[in-house]
């Protein structure tokens, strides 16, 4: 007989969910009151803008681009309206969601209520490390009838392999990107706000990797599919003060579980990993492996490595550790003026985030995904070739064959992030039941 | 009377320098007992292994069904990363010393690093390379990179990259892309003595052999290009706009097997214009040219994005401007399927031509072309273009 863990709803849950509701609505409503609205990639330097003052609203790409590839009839409706206008079917699903509102010139909120009119930023602020970032607001300003963009140049190599000149041309950028934002808002930029942000932006990364390193303990306190919704805030605006204090409020909250013996499932009996972006569409794969199989989806290098903060490859590169990242707090640094605000945010970047260290080499992906497996006590990783996607997809057939000579069962499936006719439903639960017979693991239900 | 282009021992030439690359380099370890690197984007700064006395040679499909790519290289990466890594699998570039990549886009990326792994190589260098070619500190970032890659060039030649050979280097490369570039202008011309075949050739083969072998070649053909006759309809002016590009099936077939006439009088890729257009301008500091240069040179779409000063796409102007003094009257835009940085620019790039008023086509290839079907649409394509004349 299995052990029945208890569980319990979490009490920060609703906090997680208003905070992202009134994101959408924010940032919609924002020239009521005559603040700034800029949209951008997740990735962008999200805490540079704070300085332009406290009514400036951001809208992330990527998250909005999943927001409506979860509403799929208007995704399906976004993506032929970017289609007829002879945008390519592979290109990032979410850049096609995203291409597509604006197209139609509807926006959608995070309750999948649609608004006509998609409201324009006054710029678009970018970082550019796929092929798609920055030509993605580039188009889309011209979409949009002429709205400025800048993307800064991150392509540096992973953190291991930095030096100051690669620092110096990050930072650089940042500073130019101050003085066009000034430009092209005609507002005076405010280096207190811009440090408040830097602090923040860091508290919440780092807060982020101490609450997924808790999902080592058995029964693992939370499971993948409920952290999408809580790593969203990470996405949206992660130098919010606000943002960072909710992530404290989980951590305490998800340590207070670890000590009483709180699971995310009851019935935990398999614990397992994914690689990438899941079909936003179709979460009801995480559910069905918790009902049948009592499987556990502890999270994955995109879970905890998009916007999470970790140590990542030791200085010669040979190993990687998945401990948090310091903030400036913990690293005993004081920042007091502009130029180390952006230093420490261009460098802290640059440096722990893993989602910009394994797109550098498949190497540095197979010593993070076998690490994320021994360190998380995974089973398994199911891993979705995702057709939405190039540069999570990058290297998933090397760390495949990696993970397999090492002994690490893989399941794969393929489909795609954002656009729900790429899945094929029958066909993933196929992959997954036969996977999990192979591993002489049978269905709750038949038992 | 006059020779045709075909009849030239200099094109024979070119074309014989692409039928047997593998041999021409191995040929020229043994003679000249140097190293040979083999590249895939066109960003690798090949002076400096040059000056370093290595011959770079870039990688290129063979154009052949494949399946070997697979289990290594996601379905949907593009087609020419799929048929260079499948050429490497194969053994068919086991002759090279070393390979390089300098940042492109990252299907490439995954090529080289696949490639470092199973395809045996003594000696590989991937180099950062700035994305952002249109923001102000491009240069000087590259410059650092390239100081980096010149002392490991070093190491593994065992010699020492003075001013000198850099000199000596930058301006064989220079004389190189000066005289395809002249040849490119007799194209301007209404009976444009070469075909788009013919440039294609000479700017493909010019990536596999030595350069100082390739100006010679070149230099004769300035030459013998005054005579050369002209005995094809040149018909409708085209210009192929888009990823890279060495099919040489497609190029026979829109030149010499239509029904309607077709000549292309330009070629924008990286096995074309983008390759040589641009030249390093000498200065005091050697490396800082050379950076320059690459940052500076007619970008790669995976490039080229806005920045403070600059909000369009400086590939666009290029294109507008060749388009004209070329006098374009019909575009083939191309692309390897699954490109996404072409992908990207695609919607603009279309409504750039139809701002020109340049009738175009869209084309997505992959590692075979599907000859037949390409032909009706070009066709069709040609006809509707004549259409317009009439009615003009
Ligand atoms: S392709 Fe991937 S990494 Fe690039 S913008 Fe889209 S989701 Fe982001
Ligand atoms: S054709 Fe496009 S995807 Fe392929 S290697 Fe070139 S830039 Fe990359």
């Amino acid at each position: 007989m299995a052990k029945e863990f208890k569980i319990e709803p979490l009490k920060v849950w609703d906090d997680f969910k208003k905070y992202r509701e009134k994101y959408y609505r924010d940032y919609l409503e924002a020239k009521d009151n005559g603040g700034i609205r800029w949209a951008g990639s997740a990735w962008a330097f999200d805490a540079v803008p704070a300085g332009l003052g406290e009514d400036v609203y951001p809208l992330t790409g990527e998250p909005y681009g999943a927001t409506v590839a979860f509403f799929k009839d208007f995704s399906l409706q976004a993506l032929e309206a970017a289609e007829r206008k002879g945008v390519a079917r592979d290109l990032c699903g979410y850049l096609r969601n995203y291409w597509g509102s604006i197209i139609l010139d509807k926006y959608v909120l995070a309750d999948g209520t649609i608004v006509e009119g998609f409201p324009k930023p006054d710029f678009n602020y970018t970082i550019h490390i796929c092929c798609t970032h920055a030509k993605w607001y580039h188009r889309a300003g011209e979409l949009e009838g002429g709205i400025p963009t800048y993307a800064v140049d991150i392509s540096v190599g992973p953190g291991y392999l930095l030096d100051d000149k690669k620092i110096d041309y990050v930072v650089r950028q940042l500073n130019d990107s101050i003085e066009w934002m000034e430009k092209v808002t005609g507002r005076e930029y405010d280096d207190e706000l811009l440090i408040k942000a830097v602090y923040a932006e860091a508290d919440s990364m780092t807060t982020w990797a101490k609450i997924c390193k808790l999902n080592q303990n058995v029964p693992a306190p939370l499971e993948e599919k409920s952290m999408f919704t809580l790593y969203a805030l990470l996405v949206l605006h992660r130098a919010d003060p606000r943002v960072a204090e909710l992530y404290h409020k989980l951590y305490e909250e998800t340590q207070d579980r670890v000590k009483r013996g709180i699971g995310a499932i009851s019935n935990e009996q398999f614990r397992f990993l994914t690689d990438n972006p899941p079909p936003w569409a179709f979460l009801n794969i995480y559910r069905y492996m918790e009902r049948e199989y009592g499987a556990v989806s502890l999270g994955s290098i995109y879970t905890f490595g998009l916007e999470g903060a970790w140590l990542g490859m030791d200085e010669k590169g040979e190993r990687w550790i998945w401990e948090p990242a310091p903030t400036p707090e913990e690293a005993g640094v004081e920042i007091t003026n502009r130029e180390e605000a952006l230093r420490w945010t261009a460098e802290y970047n640059l440096r722990y985030r893993p989602g910009w260290q394994h797109p550098y080499s498949h190497k540095i992906r197979k010593l993070e995904t076998l690490q994320m497996i021994r360190d998380w006590k995974a089973d398994a990783l199911i891993m979705h070739i995702n057709r939405g996607c190039e540069l999570w997809a990058l290297s998933e057939l090397e760390v495949r064959d990696y993970l397999v000579k090492h002994g690490i069962p893989v399941a794969t499936y393929e489909s795609n992030m954002a656009d729900p006719r790429d899945f094929d439903e029958a066909r993933t639960w196929n992959v997954i039941d036969s996977f999990m017979e192979s591993l002489g693991r049978k269905k709750l239900s038949k038992q | 009377m006059g020779k045709k282009m075909e009849e030239l021992p200099q094109y024979k030439q070119f074309s014989e320098w692409i039928e047997n690359r593998h041999d021409y380099a191995k040929k020229w370890k043994q003679n000249n007992g140097g190293k040979v690197v083999g590249y895939i984007c066109t960003y690798v700064p090949e002076e400096i292994f040059y000056a370093a006395g290595v011959l770079p040679v870039r990688i290129l499909g063979s154009h052949e069904p494949e399946s070997i790519t697979r289990p290594y290289l996601h379905d949907m990466y593009c087609p020419f990363c799929h048929d260079a890594l499948a050429q490497g699998l194969e053994g068919r570039f086991d002759y090279l010393d070393g390979i390089m990549l300098a940042q492109s886009c990252l299907h490439m990326r995954q090529v080289f690093f696949t490639w470092e792994e199973r395809c045996g190589v003594d000696w590989s260098y991937y180099m950062e390379f700035p994305h952002g070619v249109n923001n102000p500190h491009a240069s000087e970032y590259l410059r650092s990179l390239l100081e980096k890659f010149k002392s490991a060039v070093e190491e593994w030649t065992g010699t020492t990259i003075s001013n000198k050979e850099l000199d000596e280097a930058i301006e064989i490369y220079n004389r190189n892309r000066e005289l395809m570039r002249r040849v490119y202008e007799l194209r301007k011309s209404d009976n444009p003595p070469i075909t788009g075949l013919h440039a294609m050739e000479m700017v493909v083969s010019s990536q596999m052999v030595d350069k100082r072998e390739h100006n010679e070649v070149l230099e004769s053909l300035l030459e013998d290009l005054q005579d050369v006759e002209v005995d094809r309809e040149i018909g409708t002016r085209l210009m192929i706009v888009g990823s890279e590009d060495d099919d040489r099936e497609f190029f026979r077939m829109v030149e010499y097997e239509q029904n309607y006439p077709a000549t292309f009088v330009f070629e924008e890729h990286c096995t074309g214009a983008r390759y040589f257009w641009n030249d390093v301008k000498p200065e005091e500091d050697r490396l800082m040219a050379i950076a320059k240069r690459y940052v500076t040179r007619v970008p790669c779409p995976a490039k080229d994005w806005p920045t403070k000063t600059i909000q369009g796409r400086r590939r666009f102007n290029w294109i507008e401007r060749w388009a004209k003094e070329y006098n374009v009257e019909g575009a083939i835009i191309m692309q390897q399927k699954f490109c996404d940085p072409h992908e990207l620019d695609i919607p603009a790039l279309r409504e750039l031509f139809d701002k020109l008023g340049i009738p175009h086509l869209f084309l997505e290839f992959d590692i075979t072309v599907p000859v037949g079907q390409f032909r009706t649409r070009v066709e069709a394509f040609l006809e509707s273009i004549g259409e317009e004349d009439l009615f003009i």
